[in-house]
Formats: C-alpha cells, sequence, structure tokens
C-alpha cells in the first residue's frame, strides 16, 4: 500500500510538471518566443498520440496472444508517411489554406460547407472515439491495481477511472480552451504531448533493455526464447495483415485526435518532411522490444497472468521498482495524451458543428447583435470536453472494463475509418458530392455499428445469441458477423470489408448520380486543385452589410484586439485609415476564413450570411446574373439587327425617293417630249393637209407625196397610242395568253426576221444547237421581247461593226438568254431607270421610239413568269432574259 | 565554359527535382510491397518468428533511412534553385 502511495505521489508530482511545462509553453508562444515550440522534432513528437496506452500495454499483449500480427499497426501508419508526398502534403495544405479545426470540418467544407455531413462525421468521431477514451481510462486503472497488487473492489474501481476523467477534463479545458482560435496550435497542450511522447518512448525502451539484457541475458538469447515460446512460428492470417495493415493507415488520417496533431495543429509544411521519416523511427523503435517483452513475460510470469500488463509486471517481478514506475508513467503519458488531444479534437467538433448551430438558430437573427460570442463558443466547447470525458468513463462504467485492450482500439478504428472514402474523393476528386459523401458515410457507419460494434458488447447487450447465430427475424443472411450468408470469415475483417466496400461503392455511385450545390464545385475544385491556386472559396458580394456591424460581430467572435488589428490592417491596405475597410469581397473571405478558424466554416459562413442579408454570392446567383447579362446582350443585338434594318431600310428608302425623283424628272421631260413627239406628226400632218385643202393648183405627184406623208405620220401617231394601249392592258393584267409549244430558236428566227435583221448591218451571232430547247409559254409575246431587245441593239449600238450575241445557257438551274452588244453600254446612272416607262437613254431620240419598248419586255416576261434585267459589266449593253420554269413540261 | 554549362545545369537541376518527386511517389508503393511480403509465407510452418522480426525491423529501418534522405532534398524543394549539384 505504502508502493501505491508513492506512485500515486509520482504520479501528482508528473501532472504537475507537465502543467508547468504547458503554462511555461504557453507564455513563451504569448510572447513570440516559440521558435523552437514549433520545430519538425515537436511536430513529430506530438505525432506520437497515435501509439496510446494501447500501444504501451496492448501491444504486448497483443503479441503474446498472436504474434507479430500487432506490427500491423504500426506498419500502415509508416506507410502513409513515408507517402506524404502523395496524400498527407495535400491534405496539410488545404487544412492551412481553408483554416480547418477538424475533420468533419475538413469534410463539411468540401462539400459545399454542409452542416448535416459535419454533424454525421461528428457522431462517427464521437461514438468511434468514447470506446477508446474508455480504454485509456481502464488502462491506467489496472496499471494501478497491478502496483496494488490485488484485485480492488469494483467501487475503488471506477472511483479511480472518475478521478482520472475529471482530471484529464480540468487539464484539458485549462489548455485546450485558452484561446478560442481551435486553428491557432495549443503550444501549452502540444509541448505537454510531447514531453510525454519522450517518455512513454523512454519507458518502453528502458524496460526493453532491462528485459533484454537483464533479464534474458542478451540479444542471442532472447532470439533464443522466442524460437522456444508459443509464437515461435510464423502464424497471421493475410487477410488480417493487409486488413489490419489498411485499417490502421487509413486511422492515421481519419482519427479525430490524429487530424488534430497532423493537419490542425500543423505550423509548417516542411514540418511533414520531418516527420516522414522521424515518426515512423518513433513507432519503431516503440515496437522493438513488444515481442522480447511478451516472449519473457510468458515465460516468467505466472499462468493466468494478464499479457497486457508485463511491461508493468516484470518490472515489478523482479523487483525494479525504479523501472516499474517509469513504467506506469510511461503507461499515464500514453493514455493521457491521448485523451487530452481527442478530447480537444471531439470538442471542436461537438462544439462547432452540433451545440453553436443550434445555438445560433435558438437566438435567431439577435445573435448577432447582442452579446459576446466568444464566451459562448468557449463555454460550448469546455462542456463539450467534459462531455466527451463523461461518455467515456459511462462507457467503461458500462463495460466494466473487461475485454482484451486490442480488440477496443480496432474498433474505433474501423469506425472512423469509415470516413476515408469521404475523405479522399473529397481531396482526389472533383467529381464527389455531398449526397455521395452522405450516403457512404451513413452506410459505413451503419454497417459498422451493426457488424463490429454492437457485437463486441457480447450477447445479450444489443443482440441475443439468437440474432448472433441466425440473424434478426430469423433472417439468416443478415446474421452480423456472417452478412449475405457469407460465414466463416474473421469478424473483424468482415466488418472490415463490408463495411468500406458498401461504404466506397454507395459514396461513388451516388456522387456519380447526383449533382452537386454550385458551393460544392467551387470547394471541390480548390481542395483538389489546392496547389495549382490559393483558396478563394464562397464569394461574398458588396451587400447591404456595414464595416461596422461586422466589426461588431468579429469583436465577439475573435475578440475585440484581435478584430480591431484585423479590420485595421485590411484598412491600411486599403489605404484608408481608421478601423473601418470598404467591404471588399476579398476582405469579407479573409475575415470568414479567421472567423472560420474559430466556429468552423459552416458556422462562420452562416454569421457572415445572417450579417450579409444573405447576400452571399453562389455560383447560382453568378449564373443568374450571367443569365441577365446575356438577355442583355441578346436584347442589345436585337436592338442592333433592328437599327441595321433601319438603316437599311432608310437605304432603301432613299434610293426609291432617288429614283422616284428621277422618275418624276423623266416623266416631266417626257411629257415634254411627248408632246413635242404628238405635235411633231400632227404639226405636219395639219401643214400637208392645209396645203392640200387650199392649194387646188398643186401637182398630182405633190399631192401624192403630201398624202404618203400625212399617213405615215398617222401611223406613227397610232403605233405610239398602241404602245400605250399596250403597256396599259399588260399593266393591269387584263392580258389574255396565248400558250402554245415551240424551240427557242423558232423564236429568235422570228424575232430576227420581224426586226429586219437580214438588211441592218448589225451581226448577229447566235448559240447553235443549244438554242434546241422547247418550252411551252406564249411565244408571240416572247418573240415581241426578242424583237425589241434586238431592234434596241440594232438603233443603239455605238459600235463601228455592230455585233449582238445571244447566247442561250444556263444559270443556276434557269434557261436564260443574254442579249449583249458591243457598244458602249449603258451609262450606270440609267441602268436603273431603262425599264421604267417613258424612259429614255441620254436625250437621244434618234429612234424615234416613246421608251415603252423596255417597260413592256418587262411587263410581259413578268406576266409569262420570267423576268428580264440589265446585265452590267459584259462589254456592252446587255439584257438577260431569264426564261419561265417548268420548260420541258412544254415538250410532253 | 562557365556560359556553356550554366543552361544545361538549370535544365539538369529541374530534370532531378522532378525525378525525386517520382521517388517520393513511388515510396509507399514500395513500402506497402515489402511490408506486405510475408503474406507470401502464410501457411508455411517452417518460418520462424525471429526471421519475420529480422525481416521486417530491416526493412522498416532501410526504408526510414531512404525516407530521411528523400524528404531532406524534397523539403527545401521549392524556391531553392542555385543548389548546385554533380
Amino acid at each position: 500500500m505504502g508502493m501505491l502511495n508513492v506512485l500515486v505521489a509520482v504520479s501528482l508530482a508528473y501532472v504537475l510538471f507537465l502543467f508547468v511545462v504547458a503554462f511555461l509553453a504557453d507564455h513563451a508562444a504569448a510572447r513570440g518566443h516559440a521558435k523552437w515550440l514549433q520545430s519538425p522534432l515537436i511536430y513529430t513528437l506530438s505525432l506520437s498520440i497515435y501509439c496510446t496506452a494501447w500501444t504501451f500495454y496492448g501491444a504486448v499483449g497483443y503479441a503474446a496472444r498472436s504474434g507479430l500480427e500487432y506490427l500491423t499497426i504500426y506498419l500502415g501508419p509508416s506507410i502513409v508517411m513515408i507517402g506524404w508526398w502523395w496524400g498527407l502534403r495535400k491534405l496539410v495544405r488545404i487544412g492551412r489554406s481553408q483554416r480547418v479545426t477538424s475533420i468533419a470540418d475538413l469534410i463539411s467544407s468540401r462539400f459545399g460547407k454542409s452542416n448535416s455531413l459535419a454533424v454525421v462525421v461528428t457522431v462517427i468521431a464521437v461514438v468511434g472515439t468514447t470506446p477508446y477514451i474508455a480504454l485509456q481510462l481502464q488502462s491506467v486503472t489496472l496499471a494501478l491495481e497491478a502496483f496494488a497488487g490485488e484485485a480492488r473492489t469494483s467501487a475503488g474501481h471506477n472511483a479511480t477511472a472518475l478521478w482520472l476523467a475529471a482530471g484529464l477534463a480540468l487539464f484539458t479545458v485549462l489548455f485546450g480552451t485558452r484561446n478560442l482560435d481551435a486553428n491557432e496550435r495549443h503550444d501549452g497542450v502540444v509541448m505537454a504531448i510531447a514531453v510525454e511522447a519522450v517518455v512513454k518512448l523512454l519507458a518502453l525502451v528502458a524496460v526493453g533493455l532491462f528485459v533484454v539484457w537483464g533479464i534474458a541475458g542478451g540479444v542471442g538469447p532472447v532470439m533464443e526464447m522466442i524460437s522456444q515460446s508459443e509464437i515461435a512460428v510464423w502464424q497471421v492470417s493475410s487477410g488480417r495483415w493487409a486488413g489490419l495493415m489498411f485499417l490502421s493507415a487509413a486511422a492515421l488520417l481519419t482519427l479525430p485526435r490524429m487530424f488534430q496533431v497532423l493537419v490542425v495543429e500543423n505550423e509548417d509544411e516542411r514540418h511533414l518532411a520531418t516527420a516522414s521519416w522521424a515518426f515512423p523511427a518513433y513507432l519503431m523503435a516503440m515496437s522493438l522490444f513488444v515481442v522480447p517483452i511478451a516472449v519473457v513475460g510468458l515465460e516468467l510470469m505466472p499462468a493466468g497472468a494478464n499479457p497486457d500488463l508485463f511491461v508493468l509486471t516484470l518490472p515489478l517481478s523482479q523487483g525494479q521498482d525504479a523501472l516499474a514506475m517509469l513504467s506506469f508513467l510511461g503507461g499515464f503519458s500514453s493514455a493521457t495524451s491521448m485523451v487530452i488531444v481527442a478530447a480537444i479534437a471531439l470538442s471542436t467538433m461537438v462544439s462547432n458543428h452540433i451545440v453553436m448551430p443550434i445555438w445560433l438558430s435558438s437566438q435567431g437573427a439577435s445573435a448577432m447583435v447582442a452579446g459576446d460570442v466568444r464566451h459562448v463558443v468557449l463555454l460550448s466547447r469546455r462542456l463539450s470536453i467534459m462531455g466527451v470525458l463523461a461518455l467515456g468513463y459511462f462507457y467503461f462504467h458500462a463495460t466494466g472494463g473487461g475485454e482484451a485492450l486490442a480488440a477496443i482500439g480496432l474498433i474505433s478504428f474501423a469506425g472512423v475509418a469509415q470516413t476515408l472514402p469521404a475523405l479522399l474523393g473529397g481531396i482526389f476528386w472533383r467529381g464527389a458530392t455531398r449526397v455521395g459523401a452522405l450516403a457512404g458515410l451513413v452506410t459505413g457507419f451503419v454497417i459498422w455499428g451493426y457488424t463490429m460494434f454492437m457485437p463486441s458488447f457480447g450477447p445479450d447487450v444489443f443482440f441475443t445469441q439468437d440474432v448472433l447465430d441466425h440473424g434478426p427475424l430469423g433472417l439468416v443472411w443478415l446474421r452480423p458477423q456472417a452478412l449475405f450468408g457469407i460465414s466463416g470469415l474473421d469478424p473483424m475483417i468482415h466488418a472490415l470489408v463490408w463495411s468500406m466496400s458498401l461504404n466506397a461503392l454507395f459514396f461513388v455511385v451516388a456522387s456519380l448520380v447526383s449533382f452537386p450545390t454550385p458551393l460544392e464545385r467551387l470547394q471541390g475544385a480548390q481542395f483538389v486543385n489546392v496547389f495549382d491556386h490559393s483558396a478563394r472559396p464562397g464569394v461574398w458580394s458588396r451587400g447591404a452589410a456595414e464595416a461596422e456591424d461586422l466589426l461588431v460581430m468579429a469583436q465577439r467572435i475573435l475578440g475585440p484586439a484581435d478584430a480591431q488589428a484585423l479590420f485595421r490592417s485590411e484598412a491600411a491596405s486599403q489605404g484608408i485609415t481608421g478601423y473601418l475597410p470598404q467591404i471588399s469581397p476579398e476582405f469579407l473571405q479573409r475575415l470568414e476564413r479567421e472567423m472560420a478558424g474559430s466556429v468552423g466554416a459552416a458556422t462562420a459562413h452562416a454569421m457572415i450570411g445572417q450579417i450579409m442579408g444573405r447576400a452571399s454570392v453562389t455560383v447560382e446567383d453568378l449564373m443568374a446574373v450571367a443569365d441577365e447579362t446575356a438577355q442583355i446582350m441578346e436584347y442589345s443585338n436585337q436592338l442592333e439587327a433592328k437599327s441595321a434594318e433601319l438603316v437599311h431600310t432608310t437605304r432603301q428608302l432613299r434610293a426609291a425617293n432617288e429614283k422616284l425623283t428621277q422618275i418624276s424628272h423623266q416623266k416631266d421631260a417626257f411629257l415634254s417630249q411627248i408632246s413635242h413627239e404628238l405635235r411633231t406628226p400632227m404639226t405636219s400632218i395639219r401643214a400637208f393637209s392645209e396645203i392640200l385643202r387650199d392649194g387646188g393648183t398643186l401637182e398630182l405627184k405633190a399631192q401624192e407625196k403630201y398624202a404618203g406623208i400625212i399617213h405615215d405620220e398617222a401611223i406613227r401617231l397610232t403605233r405610239l397610242l398602241d404602245d400605250l394601249l399596250d403597256l396599259s392592258v399588260l399593266e393591269n393584267g387584263q392580258v389574255s395568253l396565248n400558250m402554245r409549244g415551240g424551240t427557242i430558236a423558232s423564236v429568235l428566227d422570228q424575232a430576227m426576221a420581224a426586226a429586219g435583221a437580214e438588211n441592218n448591218p448589225m451581226r448577229i451571232r447566235r448559240s447553235g444547237a443549244r438554242e434546241d430547247v422547247r418550252l411551252f409559254s406564249d411565244l408571240d409575246r416572247l418573240a415581241q421581247v426578242f424583237i425589241n431587245l434586238i431592234s434596241n441593239a440594232q438603233k443603239y449600238c455605238d459600235a463601228k461593226s455592230p455585233v449582238l450575241t445571244i447566247s442561250v445557257r444556263e444559270v443556276e438551274g434557269q434557261l436564260v438568254v443574254d442579249f449583249t452588244d458591243n457598244g458602249s453600254g449603258i451609262p450606270k446612272a440609267s441602268q436603273e431607270v431603262i425599264f421604267e416607262k417613258f424612259s429614255r437613254v441620254g436625250s437621244d431620240q434618234a429612234a424615234g421610239g416613246a421608251g415603252l419598248g423596255l417597260a413592256i419586255c418587262r411587263e410581259i416576261m413578268l406576266r409569262l413568269g420570267g423576268q428580264i434585267a440589265y446585265l452590267p459589266g459584259q462589254g456592252g449593253a446587255s439584257f438577260r432574259v431569264t426564261l419561265p420554269d417548268a420548260l420541258e413540261m412544254a415538250a410532253q | 565554359m562557365r556560359k556553356a554549362d550554366h543552361p544545361l545545369f538549370l535544365e539538369r537541376e529541374s530534370y532531378r527535382r522532378r525525378r525525386l518527386m517520382d521517388a517520393a511517389r513511388v515510396a509507399p508503393v514500395i513500402t506497402a510491397f515489402l511490408f506486405c511480403f510475408p503474406l507470401l509465407w502464410v501457411g508455411r510452418e517452417d518460418v520462424p518468428t525471429t526471421f519475420a522480426i529480422i525481416y521486417l525491423f530491416s526493412v522498416w529501418l532501410v526504408l526510414v533511412v531512404g525516407a530521411y534522405f528523400l524528404s531532406r532534398r524534397l523539403r527545401d524543394m521549392p524556391g531553392r534553385t542555385d543548389r548546385t549539384r554533380r
């Protein structure tokens, strides 16, 4: 009993020493003398919380029972650490750039700052870690009992654990919640953990050295003893070897306490480089003496002694009390450091993702206006720490601490490993969605609970023996330890394979079929491509919030001094004096990230959202804006098109106007001309008829001559009037067509004959056989058009040896007849009006026409369904007659 | 001489750096392979535990030493371009 008192005194002194170390470290950090506190060595040592009392006591027991299998628990993390460049580096970079506070925060932040996801991860972490905390309490209690030398009453048993839990809660609250910013290093805690890491390594190595050289007598004899022992031969199941290695590797990444020290407490990415070799080395040293201790323990200790306590009972049995005390302190260190960090990590999660959201929603909008949020956050975190430790104690109390330590550890590992698919998928696969993560996590968690966690309590706690043997409701395929009828597997491997594979499957499938929200896609891109660009999460718009409101809120979260410093530095960087900077999106992002360090990404986002009147710019908003822009652009395009159309129309109107003016001028000119035209024959008719009337003495020959003149002039008048009548008939559509079949050649022959081409000096070239096309039309009218064109050429062609080329050919599927002469052509100004009535080129009256010929031609072609146009640029005047369609039909 | 060497030298440096990153990526695969090697002994009755211990801890030690040299070079990777190397 005296021994126990000394032990308690030493333990208390040790705890006091840790308090002092933590206090001094915090103090040094606060004064900025913390350079050496942030060395890679401290970082590596802080990672050693991976080795808990489970390692310290349990590994020897594990080795005594199952040989070398215990090594997998340390080989797995070694693989992950040596592969730091591949995965951990990215995780740490993301953690630092996003100011991640916990693994729940990381997963929630990656999948669109979803709080429901954070809650699920938190629940998994709490359920998975509680047994582990119970395990630590149990191991310290067992160790104390081993010292006491006799099994104590269960009341004393529980009292020890309760005192231990209370003491740890006090330490964690004191040093774990000194500063609110969970993203800041807990320098005191980390330093204390580093010291404990050294103590536990020293203790285990010391016991190992004592066992090898003090008891066994050197390396050779120990090897001999191993070969003689129960575990002399390699006998490891391949499934368990690979499965446990995978499980421990996953646990290194997903255990909340490991995430806390690896990612959250990381000060410098380069520390990871050191830890990549130093931490495997530490693990190697921790596991080096496990087998010798186990073998020697099995040899020396009485049968039935708990192998889990060989580390302690071996020195005790040899009378090495000081070594035993060191060994106890080592185990105590392992247990306490794990519990402290786990409590900090869990309390951060519980507080940020469960307590704070509930508190905020219960306060409503007034949360932003009144009261200091900081004390609420701190209080909730402290209560969470106490709650976590209380849970651990109750678990310990409920189970009575009977099982082998290793079993609880593996169950805990498998529980938290359920976050692995969401974690890795989140940082390596942009297609991972919130729905997928949720589906995978819930599936894995449920299967883990059903196949591993609940059966671990043994029959008649959750399941009766009947359910374990025959499945619930007699459904054999639902037996908890032989799902889907696959029996005979190791229960641990069975649970691991089913939970992880279905977890990953549901995660991937649900991700593939669901569609992420804009924020998820933004965050996904930032997480997966974290090395490509600096972090710029969800953009805040310059909303209704005043800088002052933000300052009021920030002061409550960050504390007045920090918040004012932040605002002032931002204002200074914007070139403004005072405390109120312009509220730029960059500033809001920075503020949100600062606040996320205190209350988590989801809560910080929500709080700023509340102040900003939900003015956060989501990609949806951006897309809406883009839509609007697109609409405006379309509208402006339409306007532009309309305005172009207007310009076009105006141009046409102007052209039409010009044409009208021109026509009007021509009409005036023509009226005077036609008056002249009509008057000329009328004048001669009148003059000659007067001569005939008055001068009876005229010779007969003269009389005939005068009468002939009168006759000719009358014919000219008649022709003019005929033309006018013809045109008016055509224009009014009163013409009746005389449709019949014939070839173009015959029509052209007819036209040439009528135009008197035989006696004209103009040579006419024709296209020969190509004219042999049959058509069905009013051939007389068509001939009239051709006659007009030929006689026009005869009249107006001013070449010395005039030639008219009549070519028949097909252009764009239509038959055309071109009449091209070699004269000087028609001036551009006149081309537009030649088909108008009364138009004549220039003032040439030599031809004696009235300027109605082409107008008549146009009307005829219109009636026939074809057209006539002037063809510029042919070297002379050129007219193209496009013949009506359905020429071939005529041939039938 | 120096002028001619300089560009070649830089190229070689960045080339080396890339191969180092490759080595860092391959490292966990090699580690996992070596740690899984004992799976080949499953079912055999003649592999003594002492042999397994010596194998595993030797591999472990070699990997730690390898990781040490690798990490020393990778740690200062960004920003360090002036270091010469034969």
